[in-house]
């Protein structure tokens, strides 16, 4: 038996968080990181509702106000939403299609750690001289001119995140594509492997635009490069067509592991198999594809011609019909069935009128000439946090109820957890429909204040009050966390009693090695199946036999620290040349050395063998 | 499924040790789509320069494409980085034929076609800064070009120094089912370095010599 699960104590827990390889302690965590990341980004918003809650407030300066405006976006969608969806892929995936670990363990630590950096990085900013402050989407023509470091905090921190990112991305597809258990084939995958598989794809053609985006700004700013610089021959369109080229496929990156677990909710809690599942997978890939092909629609207003922008109108309004057929799919799913409200199940219903509420603003934003008028009011911050609040942040939430119990053995409690639903779900609705009118009204995003008497000053102190309805909620579930963690009521494997997937087969929280024999599975809702027919477990697909297992490693965490380190001398080189160019020469000496030990030490893991098993009563049963 | 630590032989060694094993397998894979990330990746680099071709500061009499490039030095470049690409097809030939020291001929000639790609990029990169002053930080131009060809640069020092590193890692104990598959996804690397190289040709050289 390896030591990994023996050990005991702070230290040698802490010790083996940080060289861990185990995917289900990578999600641990991801979802501790990204959890700590939504409460910072929390704190940012309700910053800036409290500036905005009456006229010529003075709560924040102008210039602390884009910082913190900035910050904001800039922690929700690459260090809280991120992440978070990587938590529940992580702890769950492998488990759906009944693998044992990912494919590649080692990267998967390397992913979290390189955020974790980044994300680090990028905070350390508030203590540096400042935050960014040119917006989440940091406009060349914005960032070029502002002062002091912000932006280069941004441009190095969201380097090293996104490296981390586009890693995980690679994992989990190889992950799905070789590691399914005997008789999953894709067309029985549950639809929130499918959401991973197909969002993990996009992850992969859309990371590297950021990339080079980055680097060029990089160069520009640090270096001495000119891509940016019009009076030399730049270009800072060049910018927004990179920013967006990754920009508009990260939205549909978020929305569709969402989409997935709303699929797995809306099945288990209407005790029914997934209506449409066949048009899901289909719908699920039509959105990725077309999620590439859009991004101009963030460019209306840049100049690119009406050709360019029609087509891009078109495109956008298509993606309409995939989104409508998983609409209807969720209905039709509830229709007929025995529904069951849990906590998860709230969220997922409150999820439909709200989804379809930032859908309907999504094809208003979507017609090129109407755009002109919304373009850059509140009418825009009310779309997307209506499809990323009601879409993704839902579902974020629904997850963590979902599997927390599959993630750490306790269930979280249901009534604090309905609580928790309904102050956010009307602090929500309350906080941004107003913010429709406020944006129809003329009120533009992007300022830290307004005059008195021009109408706007009781939709925005509403919607200061919904953002306090929200924080209370999460504050209640920060509560609920607490309680369920100090009861620790240890639950059974399938501990909502209507598991239909593979990780409901196999105990809470699942043995390190997830299964001590693969499952066979016999069609789609692979535990339902069996459950239906009276066992109380999978049909094992091979005799008990040793499992290979990958050895834990602190190199993870050695090369994103290097990065880190780096990091910082790149940006100060300029100004302290004498100490910053060495520090960024050790930082890549710490990166490039741990990658170099990693390429020439053996690492060929080690087996757990058949008799230790055989004494093991968890696993699956037979 | 064939042990990681087995020993073998010309008769026992798999027809593709590159995919024997289920870690092999997902490298296997992995590197191919790490490679699509990466073709992304250059095609971003791609589009750039050919939107800041010829950007220079207005009235400034910057030398252009047309004016600085070669196609001398740039052919006797791309000669080299595609041998190279031949030389390491073979290496993997007796790579799969379990002929150790062949495998190792021919990685060491791929080596030395890098090497001399890499030598030739650094003089004409230096022979730009010296005689037209066309630097990185010069213009958007500038910076565009020795971004794009200097990141395939980066690309072929990275690949020189990894395939050297499993050459001497690996010198004293021969094949296996562990090592296999990391020359075979270092020669994939190099293939796709050369693949890049033929794009840089065309785009940046050829193009930017009829103006």
């Amino acid at each position: 038996m390896s030591t990994n699960t023996q050990r005991k104590g702070f230290g040698s827990t802490l010790w083996g968080f940080l060289t861990t390889v185990d995917h289900k302690k990578i999600a641990i965590l991801y979802l501790i990181a990204g959890g700590f990341f939504f409460l910072v980004g929390g704190i940012e918003a309700m910053f800036i509702r409290i500036q905005l809650s009456e006229p010529n407030n003075h709560f924040v300066s102008a210039a602390e106000y884009n910082q913190i405006m900035t910050m904001h976006g800039t922690t929700m969608i690459f260090l809280a939403a991120m992440p978070l969806v990587f938590a529940f892929m992580n702890a769950v995936m492998p488990l759906q299609i009944g693998a044992r670990d990912v494919a590649f363990p080692f990267l998967n630590a390397l992913g979290f750690w390189l955020f974790l950096f980044g994300g680090l990085f990028l905070n350390c900013s508030w203590f540096l001289g400042g935050a960014p402050d040119a917006g989440w989407t940091n406009y060349a023509s914005l960032a070029m001119n502002s002062k002091g470091h912000g932006v280069d905090f941004y441009v190095l921190g969201l380097q090293i995140t996104g490296i981390g990112t586009l890693i995980g991305g690679i994992n989990f597809l190889v992950t799905i594509i070789n590691m399914r258990a005997p008789g999953m084939t894709y067309m029985r995958m549950p639809l929130f492997t499918w959401t991973t598989f197909v969002t993990s794809g996009m992850i992969l053609f859309a990371f590297p635009p950021l990339t080079v985006g980055l680097v060029f700004m990089m160069f520009d700013r640090l270096f001495g490069a000119k891509f940016y610089e019009v009076a030399f021959g730049g270009n800072t369109v060049i910018w927004e067509h990179l920013f967006w080229v990754f920009g508009h496929p990260e939205v549909y990156i978020l929305i569709l592991p969402a989409f997935g677990i709303f699929s797995e909710v809306f099945a288990m809690f209407s005790r029914k198999r997934l209506f449409g599942y066949s048009s899901m997978v289909f719908a699920t890939v039509l959105i990725g594809f077309l999620g590439f092909m859009v991004w101009a629609h963030h460019m209306f207003t840049t100049g690119l011609g009406p050709v360019a922008n029609s087509i891009f109108a078109i495109a956008t309004m298509a993606i309409g019909v995939p989104t409508g057929i998983k609409i209807f799919n969720w209905l039709f799913t509830m229709w007929g069935g025995s529904v069951k409200f849990t906590t998860p199940m709230h969220y997922a219903v409150a999820f439909i009128p709200s989804f379809v509420a930032g859908g309907v603003t999504g094809i208003m934003l979507a017609s090129a000439a109407a755009d002109y008028q919304y373009h850059d009011t509140y009418f825009v911050v009310a779309h997307f946090h209506y499809v990323i609040v009601g879409g993704v942040v839902f579902a974020l939430l629904a997850g963590t109820h979902l599997y927390w119990p599959k993630m750490f053995g306790t269930m979280l409690n249901e009534v604090l957890g309905k609580i928790t639903f309904w102050f956010f779900l009307i602090g929500f609705h309350l906080t941004f429909f107003v913010q429709h009118l406020l944006g129809l009204w003329g009120m533009p995003r992007r300022v830290f204040t307004y005059l008195p008497g021009q109408g706007l000053d009781t939709a925005n102190f509403v919607s200061t009050i919904g953002a306090f309805l929200m924080a209370t909620g999460v504050t209640i579930m920060l509560v609920n966390i607490v309680m369920t963690t100090v009861k620790n009521e240890k639950v059974s494997h399938d501990p909502w009693g209507d598991g239909r997937t593979l990780e409901w087969s196999i105990s809470s929280p699942p043995p390190f090695y997830n299964f001590k024999q693969l499952p066979l599975v016999r069609g789609l809702d692979a535990y339902w199946l069996e459950k239906m027919e009276g066992k109380d477990g999978m049909i094992p697909a091979e005799p008990i036999g040793d499992i290979h297992m990958p050895n834990s490693s602190f190199i993870p965490f050695m090369i994103s620290l290097g990065l880190f380190i780096a990091a910082f001398g790149a940006m100060y080189h300029a100004e302290h040349s004498n100490w910053a160019f060495p520090l960024m020469f050790i930082g890549l000496l710490i990166t490039f050395g741990s990658m170099f030990l990693r390429s020439v030490k053996d690492d060929h893991g080690f087996h757990i063998h058949k008799e230790e098993l055989m004494n093991d009563n968890k696993g699956v049963e037979v | 499924m064939m042990q990681i630590e087995e020993k073998f032989t010309f008769e026992t060694w798999p027809a593709s040790p590159e995919k024997a094993t289920l870690e092999a397998k997902n490298k296997f894979l992995g590197f191919w789509l790490f490679l699509g990330g990466e073709t992304v990746l250059f095609a971003s680099l791609f589009a750039t320069y050919l939107a800041l071709k010829n950007r220079v500061p207005e009235n400034s009499h910057m030398a252009l494409a047309k004016d600085i490039f070669e196609l001398p030095l740039t052919f006797v470049a791309t000669m080299l980085l595609l041998t190279s690409s031949l030389t390491s097809v073979y290496a993997i030939y007796h790579m799969k034929n379990f002929a150790f020291k062949k495998m190792y001929l021919w990685f060491g000639i791929t080596i030395l076609l890098g090497a001399g790609f890499l030598g030739l990029e650094v003089y004409e990169f230096n022979h730009y800064v010296h005689k037209f002053h066309h630097t990185f930080t010069s213009s958007a131009f500038g910076s565009a070009f020795y971004t794009l060809v200097g990141f395939h640069g980066g690309h072929v020092a990275f690949g020189l120094l990894w395939i050297l590193t499993l050459m001497i890692r690996n010198a004293k104990r021969g094949l296996n089912l562990y090592n296999a598959p990391k020359f075979y996804v270092a020669s994939l690397y190099w293939h796709f370095i050369d693949v890049v190289w033929v794009f840089i040709f065309t785009v940046v050289y050829l193009m930017g010599m009829v103006g």
